[in-house]
């Protein structure tokens, strides 16, 4: 599996939340993902790059696509450096949220993607990986 | 020392103005970065000779720092400048091209005025140097700055036109939501919508969410608060617009649009509310 490009986008503010998103969305529709898997693949990236924002305090997302022939994948990686999560298991069940939100952005995601991945610690910040396979 | 450098630089300029006026010119002209489609020549040509004026009577002042307040006019005259600019469409560096273009056809001068003394040529071309970096920078803040207008500006006219709620029946409102939906704009929707409930006395309001490219648990969140709050004034609400790859998406999300009907398309909400206020549509001769 390879990393055939690759890009790295801030998420400090709201703005770039939004940037962040379109930057997905076009990759997604460069790389003939159909309208279903766009959307999928956008939503995903909203939600995980506001959780960074909002209770991250802000931080970064990294765009991948990976090669691995015949099929082509999209890597977002979003990592921040806030207070990280104590009970990652909590976090992922529907509902559950520690801000005003309706607890659904983590757990909604997973079932947005492919492969989703989230490494977190009290005090060391949070990086969620996911991939969606075309 | 005799003679500043800043009065050297005063006395190259004074010296045969319009032979550094044409230099100028021709070197302005024929530089890449020269935007004869955006600026014509007589006006460059009327430009740059007050630019020259000013600059010769501010030098004369002997003081080289572009904030002194012998330099107003010229600062004054290159806010023009740049501003003119910014808003016909030139880039940053073309901007301040204007000032920097200066350069050769000054420091030609210089080399030739002052070529048996390298000591006051080497005082005279730093000191001119710096007088003009420091007059292209003050350029390109001012140009920053008047785009920064511009787009605050645009800022304001999209917060105003972003949400219309239209009355389409008696009893019926609607509102056409469009781009992204943050919390501020939310806001003013819910705000709008629930004061034209009141106004028209309504008792069904669509929102239609064709415009809306993402649909996230924030967008579902500012959803169900509008329908919550419209309800409460005694309004139904229905939500269309709902595309097939939205509605996979929200039911991946695992969002519930609680208190809503939904509805494909904004035609079959607008039948929908008709059918429920007691409206019947007859078409009136068969085709």
């Amino acid at each position: 599996m390879t990393v055939s490009r690759s890009d790295v986008r801030p998420i400090r503010t709201e703005a770039e939340v939004v940037a962040a998103r379109q930057a997905v969305r076009s990759w997604a529709v460069e790389m003939k993902f159909s309208l279903i898997d766009q959307t999928k693949l956008v939503t995903a990236a909203s939600e995980l790059a506001r959780n960074a924002l909002n209770y991250g305090g802000g931080g970064q997302m990294r765009m991948e696509i990976l090669e691995r022939s015949p099929r082509q994948g999209l890597r977002l990686t979003f990592e921040d450096q806030g207070p990280g999560i104590a009970d990652v298991e909590q976090a992922l069940r529907d509902g559950f949220t520690t801000g005003s939100g309706m607890g659904l952005g983590l757990g909604g995601s997973r079932r947005l993607v492919d492969e989703f991945e989230i490494h977190s610690a009290p005090g060391e910040g949070t990086r969620v990986t996911v991939v969606k396979w075309r | 020392m005799a003679q500043t450098a800043g009065s050297t630089v005063a006395e190259i300029l004074g010296a045969d103005p319009q032979a550094l006026l044409d230099s100028w010119l021709q070197a302005q002209l024929s530089a890449p970065t020269a935007r004869t489609d955006l600026i014509t020549e007589s006006e460059l040509r009327q430009q740059s000779g007050e630019f020259l004026n000013l600059l010769r009577n501010a030098a004369r002042g002997g003081s080289l720092d572009v904030q002194a307040p012998e330099w107003s006019q010229v600062r004054e005259l290159l806010a023009r400048v740049s501003r003119g600019r910014a808003l016909q469409g030139f880039s940053p560096s073309e901007t301040a091209t204007f000032v920097l273009s200066l350069k050769q056809p000054l420091f030609a001068r210089l080399r030739s005025g002052l070529a048996g003394d390298p000591e006051r040529l080497m005082d005279a071309v730093w000191s001119a140097t710096t007088l003009l970096d420091g007059l292209a920078l003050y350029t390109t803040e001012l140009f920053q700055q008047s785009r920064e207008d511009v787009i605050y500006r645009q800022q304001q006219e999209l917060l105003e036109l972003s949400t219309p709620v239209v009355k389409l029946w008696e009893g019926v409102v609607a509102v056409p939501l469009i781009g992204t939906l943050d919390s501020a704009r939310t806001q003013v929707v819910m705000e709008n919508l629930l004061q034209r409930i009141v106004e028209t006395g309504a008792s069904m309001a669509i929102i239609d969410i064709t415009g809306v490219p993402t649909v996230d648990t924030l967008v579902a969140q500012h959803l169900i608060k509008t329908v919550a709050a419209a309800r409460l004034m005694g309004a139904e609400c229905i939500i269309s617009g709902i595309r097939p790859q939205i509605a996979q998406t929200i039911v991946h999300l695992g969002v519930e649009l609680h208190g809503a009907s939904t509805k494909a398309t904004l035609a079959d909400a607008i039948a929908m509310a008709l059918r429920v206020t007691g409206w019947k549509v007859v078409r009136a001769e068969k085709r």
